[in-house]
């Protein structure tokens, strides 16, 4: 394998806490977060000249790429503020890549975090979110859905076309916890039962509470440089071995199948690209906004055809030690959501469990991992393949 | 208790919410296809004509997905709460969001036959919204 020119490797990560962290701003998150990745990867701030960052419900900057960087101390030659919603964790290393890759420069700081849970009460976060652009400011919002209802419809029509049942969204969080129990830093770690899902507080059927994700503050950061710069870091580079995008509707009410999404685009580009299937993935970080959201995934991503999601989550399959190992360091439902930055804490993890350093809940000889980050509705999807060794993907 | 969300329309969608003021459902229908789509879109999704006009429709559909909604989103709905958020596929094609009225939020099921009726927010602007056609039907 010859080493391309300007071939970009992933070198660091970093999280702040992950959880209730009163009294630390979106910044100082985000500056904790940071600092972890570029000790992680051996390197200082002067040394960074790319940023990315994602735009923030707590704060309302202009253009947050130049806000980070300047409170960073940063003078990046190429800085991008990325919003793909949900997704854009997944794109921000879709972009540090491509600007390595096209000389722009050499070493990307991707940071993003808030205190969404610490900033304003719960009930604020709900009634932001519900207002905050996922429904429709018209022909939505007006009809007082939760965002959880947007979700809702999605489950009870898969439930009405597939026969998926309660029980089997409820198992997703089930599982999704056990991986939490085993990260020090998710949020809620307790164990949970199926029961304690179908008995939780009845949201917006068929989605209980625990059938949500969680409101959280932290933030998470990867440094991704030139290949060239990374030789002789004490970390191990992972790759980037294929990407894709997908988008089939913008709102949930205007979308006529919702129960297939833009994830079906996204996974065959980024499986193509890669030149790998679904049965090569030793473990998968799915967007896990909802329960409904990770069995429709598993499906558009084609590791079970339409309708089997349900089955295919059953007896153990997604928990720790099963076939598919999925959103390992415990996703939004159990380790952390701090709104839009959500899903970023989802590449930190596929990049942790690559270097094998995911402690009691590393998954054997992980070496190729899918990264899903899902926007909107189900709207916008984002599709990373990682790997642990450089093959797998043309120079 | 804070005011419902009301609609605020823009030159896109103004035909809408008039026509909603006059209890009439209108679709926006592309002048080149004849096809209907909606939410309001720039260009027509079916054949990509920039000629969309806005149509009366019969009202009726069915109901494509359902939740029954038991925590609020903000005060304005917290006395609203046990309420339905529907997916109403009309008859002539087009999906759109809505509250099924006047029937109880437990027999309303994928598939129900309803029809547009009219909910009157306070300053005048009218919500449509869907019910049941046979009560009886769940």
């Amino acid at each position: 394998m010859t080493i391309a020119p300007h071939r970009a490797v992933i070198s660091g990560i970093g999280e702040s806490r992950v959880g209730r962290v009163p009294g630390r701003s979106a910044l100082q998150l985000q500056a904790d977060a940071a600092l972890a990745a570029a000790a992680d990867a051996g390197i200082a701030f002067h040394d960074i000249d790319g940023l990315m960052t994602t735009p923030l419900r707590v704060e309302r900057w202009n253009m947050p790429a130049g806000v980070v960087a300047h409170q960073l101390g940063l003078k990046p030659n190429y800085l991008s503020t990325v919003d793909l919603a949900g997704a854009s964790g997944v794109a921000m290393i879709s972009q540090a890549v491509q600007a390595i890759e096209a000389g722009l420069c050499h070493t990307v700081l991707c940071v993003a975090g808030q205190n969404l849970l610490s900033h304003k009460s719960r009930a604020d976060a709900v009634k932001s979110m519900a207002e905050g652009g996922s429904a429709h400011p018209q022909f939505e919002v007006p009809y007082g859905p939760l965002v959880p209802s947007l979700y809702a419809l999605i489950a009870q029509r898969h439930m009405h076309e597939f026969g998926t049942t309660p029980e089997q969204l409820a198992e997703v969080a089930v599982a999704i916890r056990q991986h939490a129990g085993l990260n020090p830093n998710a949020h809620k770690r307790d164990p949970l039962t199926i029961d304690d899902v179908l008995s939780s507080r009845m949201i917006t059927t068929p989605l209980h509470v625990l059938d949500c994700a969680i409101v959280s503050d932290g933030a998470a950061a990867v440094i991704v440089t030139r290949q060239d710069r990374a030789q002789g870091h004490k970390t191990k580079p992972v790759y980037l071995h294929g990407q894709g995008f997908g988008l089939r509707h913008s709102h949930i009410g205007e979308h006529k199948d919702i129960t297939t999404t833009g994830a079906v685009e996204s996974g065959a580009a980024a499986f193509r690209s890669a030149g790998v299937t679904p049965a090569d993935i030793d473990v998968a970080q799915i967007y896990d906004c909802f329960t409904i959201t990770v069995i429709v995934e598993l499906e558009d991503l084609g590791f079970c055809p339409k309708g089997e999601g349900g089955r295919f989550v059953e007896g153990g399959r997604i928990r720790p030690g099963g076939a598919l190992p999925i959103t390992t360091h415990g996703g939004l439902l159990s380790g952390g959501h701090p709104g839009l930055p959500g899903g970023f804490f989802h590449v930190v993890e596929a990049i942790r469990q690559l270097r094998g350093e995911a402690g009691q809940r590393q998954v054997p000889d992980a070496e190729l991992a899918l990264v899903h980050g899902n926007g909107g509705v189900a709207s916008v999807h984002a599709t990373l393949i990682l790997g642990s060794q450089p093959h797998g993907r043309a120079p | 208790m804070s005011e419902r969300p009301q609609p605020n329309p823009d030159p896109a969608t103004a035909p809408y919410w008039t026509g909603a003021s006059q209890r009439q459902l209108v679709m926006p229908q592309c002048e080149a296809c004849e096809a209907f789509h909606f939410y309001p879109r720039t260009l027509c999704p079916h054949c990509g004509s920039q000629a969309i006009r806005w149509s009366p429709v019969s009202g009726f559909g069915s109901i494509y997905s359902m939740t029954v909604v038991h925590r609020a989103p903000s005060p304005a709905f917290e006395g609203l709460v046990p309420y339905v958020v529907g997916l109403v596929a009309l008859d002539e094609g087009p999906h759109l969001m809505s509250n099924i009225v006047n029937c109880e939020p437990a027999d309303v099921h994928i598939g129900q036959k309803v029809l547009a009726t009219f909910l009157e927010l306070s300053d005048g602007v009218a919500l449509p919204v869907f019910e049941p056609i046979d009560k009886k039907s769940s």
